[in-house]
């Protein structure tokens, strides 16, 4: 550092208002541009209740209310236990196998809940090959013997849980990475067990982390459509969907999605609310490699299997079932334009996912840098569409678009003379658009953290030398928090991947992906056939988890350099 | 020391990313109109891909006419035209119901289309009153059963479903589905509500597992034994028994396909159809596009691809709808289905019929 020139050279005090005006305003007009497509959902709210949302009140709206909320607490268990856990063994522990496991329980990952949800029917139904082979060999029929029913609520908090717990072990193992290894020996030094330095140190402190990748395994959950449909599970996801589209009410769909929205603020709010002051950026700077725990005999076996066992049931055993459909059905399903659907959803995640993190990195710093009420809750808010059902979003960003491209037209025919047509929900702007209303909260939760993480002093020393708010952002944060930036993007990559209902509404004509295809093939009732659409996004979304994967295993302060 | 880098300068970084972002995006911006060009016509199809694409590339070998399609679920599709109005590159909308056509034709996004090749090609009962949209291919919905479990004689009518001798054997999917809400629909149409809605319940209670997953799987799941008789669409049926895989027309084997109320009003009966939008930039190729679809040669093709029965008289079926033989349809015309819509996914609703 002591090559970079740093000359003090007092700035134009206008500019400098300019520049303050930005970084207060920004933030506050990007988090709103994001929001506005939910706001303009939740608008219908203000339009009197009709007589739907009394008959919604009579008959459905007590079973969406309880499906939901015991669908958020199972899977919101589940991946805290399987995500956090997981990332302690392979952060902390050494057994047999780690090496591998450290970065195989990211694959979970690049499987869409569809997928996954659709395969563990074919495998576990009634009519599937597991229980008829039970039938077969033991000569049992329908009502001789018990088997968990998959297509349940029970079903659907299980494949989501297998899907979304790594998340949880993401945030939670860069977190377990980053921290100081001198709270670690206090803890020892004061008597602390391995599990209670778990419990009692790491956990806590890891908490930021651990509330991040949880809340997105949430929001996950809540807004996905595909699998409490295919399970036959009414949740206010498929309310809101059979609402509006079905009966033809957007302002009682609306009031439905505000109903959950209102409960993933109250979320929220107890939140931080119960966090309150504490802080969680390290005190020190000190680094040294983290001691571990050396497992033997049936603990190594056991920590082993516990691993195991979220690989193969998330990844493995749903990646095999869709390997064996793909080889029936190869021929009739992959030709030259199956490259064009892998071709296209490469292309629109990492478009994507180049701007989410360009956008979420200048809005996390902006509000870092002006501390005031305004900028978090333009954050929380430009957060709350990773909640809504993409389909719900779709709308919500169709509208103005299609309102904005009509005022265009009509300026453009009076003053030239010509019409410009649809210029923005005709092409794939729209569509970019609306993936980052639905998963800013993915790249904000993952730089969030990273930015958490690092101590105001650091800001405060680099102003003190001169540098204005844009060179400590490229100068300090970004070199500093780079693996939450990748995370981020890469994060965002792999859920764009995945994106199924906004894709289906917004694409143009003749452009298709690989979740488009495989959607309508599965949801054609050819399971089978849709397969080798479903493979192809898993395989492409594996590159991305690995290089996320080794990234953060490099990514911990200290360690790139040798320093130990 | 630790802090030593050895990457692009953070700046210079930053900036690349951000030049490269606008580059990306202001190609976007530019590749985005939509193609409103001559020879040309624009589909939103709620039929999937699969099962209209065939049809639509015959259709461009014959006329030149090229077909530029977007794919999705009827009421999206709907919802897009609505949003995009006056400028709307939509030609003309195919969905696989009529329920759904009646509701594009009310928000207002179809427009009249006279056309003397369409009314000799499409019976009446078949396509909307006022010439918006029409229909192309049939399907029924029917009740597949075991025969080593079912007496084909206990099998009489819809009516007859909410029988107590069904009690834990039926199998059906959800009332979320159009099907579904359609059957429900023909049911109020012939009884009323309130008889209706006592048929509801009478179903619900019969049914041996909640409403999950889709016509096919209910076909299974009496092939496996789960339930005993299952209400489907017929091309499902079809499906199966003309699959390459060997379980699937197995499932086929070991159920049987029975056509209710053939004594009274007739099989329930739904089409798939189109009309044309309203804003249509091309109406002169959509119009020829529907007449095309209303063909001789492009309705054999519907048969073919999906074991549909053609709406045009004297289209001979697939070989494997052919085999089941004629039956009575329900001569309710479809534009009712409609109408009644709401009123029969509220009343599902209400008789617990998730």
């Amino acid at each position: 550092m002591a090559s970079a020139e740093v000359v003090w050279k007092a700035p134009s005090v206008r500019r400098a208002r300019a520049k303050s005006f930005v970084w207060s305003a920004g933030p506050i007009l990007a988090a709103g541009l994001v929001a506005f497509p939910v706001l303009v959902v939740l608008a219908n709210v203000f339009v009197p209740a009709t007589d739907v949302w009394s008959h919604l009140a009579n008959t459905v709206l007590w079973r969406y209310i309880g499906n939901t909320v015991w669908l958020v607490l199972g899977v919101g268990l589940g991946t805290l236990i399987i995500g956090s856990g997981t990332a302690w063994l392979c952060s902390m522990c050494r057994f047999p196998g780690r090496s591998v496991f450290e970065w195989a329980l990211l694959l979970p990952l690049a499987v869409p809940t569809y997928a996954i949800a659709f395969t563990y029917a074919g495998m576990f139904e009634f009519a599937g090959p597991v229980q008829s082979a039970l039938r077969d060999w033991f000569g049992w029929g329908r009502r001789d013997y018990w088997f968990p029913e998959v297509r349940s609520l029970g079903g659907a908090i299980t494949v989501m849980t297998l899907v979304l717990y790594p998340y949880v072990y993401l945030l939670a193992r860069a977190a377990f990475l980053n921290q100081s290894v001198c709270a670690l020996e206090i803890g020892r030094t004061l008597g602390r067990n391995p599990w209670q330095s778990f419990l009692g140190i790491a956990l806590p402190l890891a908490r930021p982390a651990l509330v991040g990748g949880v809340s997105l395994a949430l929001m996950e959950a809540l807004s996905d459509f595909g699998t409490v449909q295919y399970y036959g599970v009414d949740t206010f996801t498929t309310g809101i969907y059979r609402t509006w589209f079905a009966l033809g009410d957007p302002s009682a769909a609306a009031q439905l999605a505000a109903t959950m929205l209102v409960f993933v603020a109250a979320l929220i709010l107890t939140e931080q609310w119960s966090r309150r002051r504490a802080r969680y950026h390290h005190t020190t700077n000190r680094f040294r490699p983290l001691p571990t725990y050396d497992l033997r005999g049936w603990r190594a076996a056991l920590a082993c299997a516990a691993c195991a066992g979220a690989l193969g049931l998330g990844f493995l055993l749903p990646a095999v079932q869709l390997a064996v459909w793909t080889i029936e059905t190869w021929q009739q399903t992959i030709d030259l334009r199956f490259l064009g659907l892998a071709w296209n959803s490469f292309r629109l995640a990492a478009m994507t996912a180049v701007v989410a993190v360009i956008v979420t990195l200048l809005v996390c710093y902006a509000v870092r840098l002006r501390t005031n009420a305004t900028g978090r809750v333009a954050k929380r808010v430009a957060g709350l569409g990773y909640a809504v059902p993409g389909s719900v979003i779709a709308v919500g960003v169709l509208l103005p678009f299609a309102w904005l491209d009509t005022a265009i037209d009509d300026f453009a025919r009076a003053v030239f003379g010509v019409s410009t047509g649809l210029l923005l929900t005709g092409g794939l702007a729209a569509l970019i658009f609306a993936y980052l209303v639905r998963f800013l909260a993915v790249s904000l939760n993952a730089v969030d953290s990273a930015m958490a993480k690092v101590t105001p002093n650091m800001d405060g020393a680099a102003r003190t030398l001169g540098a204005g708010p844009d060179a400590v952002l490229w100068r300090v944060h970004v070199p500093i928090i780079r693996a939450g930036l990748l995370t981020a993007g890469l994060l965002v990559f792999v859920d764009v991947m995945k994106e199924l209902p906004a894709t289906l509404i917004m694409r143009p004509f003749d452009f298709n992906t690989l979740a488009v295809r495989a959607y309508e093939l599965a949801s054609d009732e050819l399971l089978a056939e849709s397969a080798s659409a479903a493979l192809a996004i898993v395989v492409v979304g594996i590159v991305p988890v690995i290089i996320l994967s080794r990234a953060i295993t490099r990514a911990r302060p200290g360690e790139a350099a040798g320093s130990s | 020391m630790p802090v030593t880098s050895n990457y692009t300068h953070p700046i210079r970084m930053g900036r690349q990313l951000i030049a490269g972002a606008l580059v990306v995006l202001v190609g976007l911006f530019s590749a985005g109109s939509a193609a409103i060009a001559d020879g040309e016509v624009n589909v939103y199809s709620a039929r999937k891909e699969a099962l209209i694409k065939p049809l639509l590339d015959r259709f461009t070998e014959e006329t030149g006419i090229a077909v530029k399609l977007v794919t999705g679920s009827p009421h999206q599709l709907v919802e897009r035209m609505a949003a995009e109005g006056r400028n709307s590159p939509a030609d003309v909308l195919i969905t696989a119901d009529a329920g759904n056509l009646a509701h594009a034709k009310a928000a207002g996004l179809l427009q009249v289309s006279e056309s003397p090749v369409l009314e000799e090609a499409v019976p009446e009962r078949f396509r909307d009153p006022d010439k918006m949209w029409w229909g192309l291919s049939l399907r029924a919905r029917v009740v597949v059963y075991a025969p080593d479990r079912v007496e084909a004689s206990d099998l009489t009518t819809y009516e007859g479903l909410a029988d107590p001798i069904w009690s834990d054997r039926l199998l059906v999917r959800s009332s979320s589905n159009v099907y579904n809400q359609s059957l429900i629909a023909s049911m109020i149409s012939a009884h009323g509500e309130q008889e209706t809605e006592n048929w509801a319940r009478g179903v619900v209670s019969n049914m041996a597992r909640d409403p999950k997953g889709g016509d096919t799987d209910q076909i299974r799941a009496v092939a496996a034994g789960e339930g005993d008789i299952a209400i489907v669409n017929t091309y499902y049926y079809g499906r199966l028994a003309a699959s390459t895989k060997s379980e699937d027309r197995e499932v086929v084997e070991q159920t049987r396909l029975f056509f209710p109320n053939q004594d009274d009003r007739g099989t329930h009966v739904n089409v798939s159809g189109a009309g044309i939008a309203v804003h249509a930039p091309n109406p002169d190729n959509a119009m020829k596009l529907l007449e095309y679809l209303a063909s001789p040669a492009a309705q054999a093709l519907f048969a073919e691809l999906n074991h549909e029965i053609p709406v045009r008289n004297g289209v001979a079926a697939s070989e494997i709808v052919g085999a089941w033989g004629a039956f009575k349809q329900d001569e309710l015309p479809l534009s009712k289905l409609g109408d009644l819509n709401r009123a029969a996914i509220e009343l599902a609703d209400r008789a617990g019929w998730r």
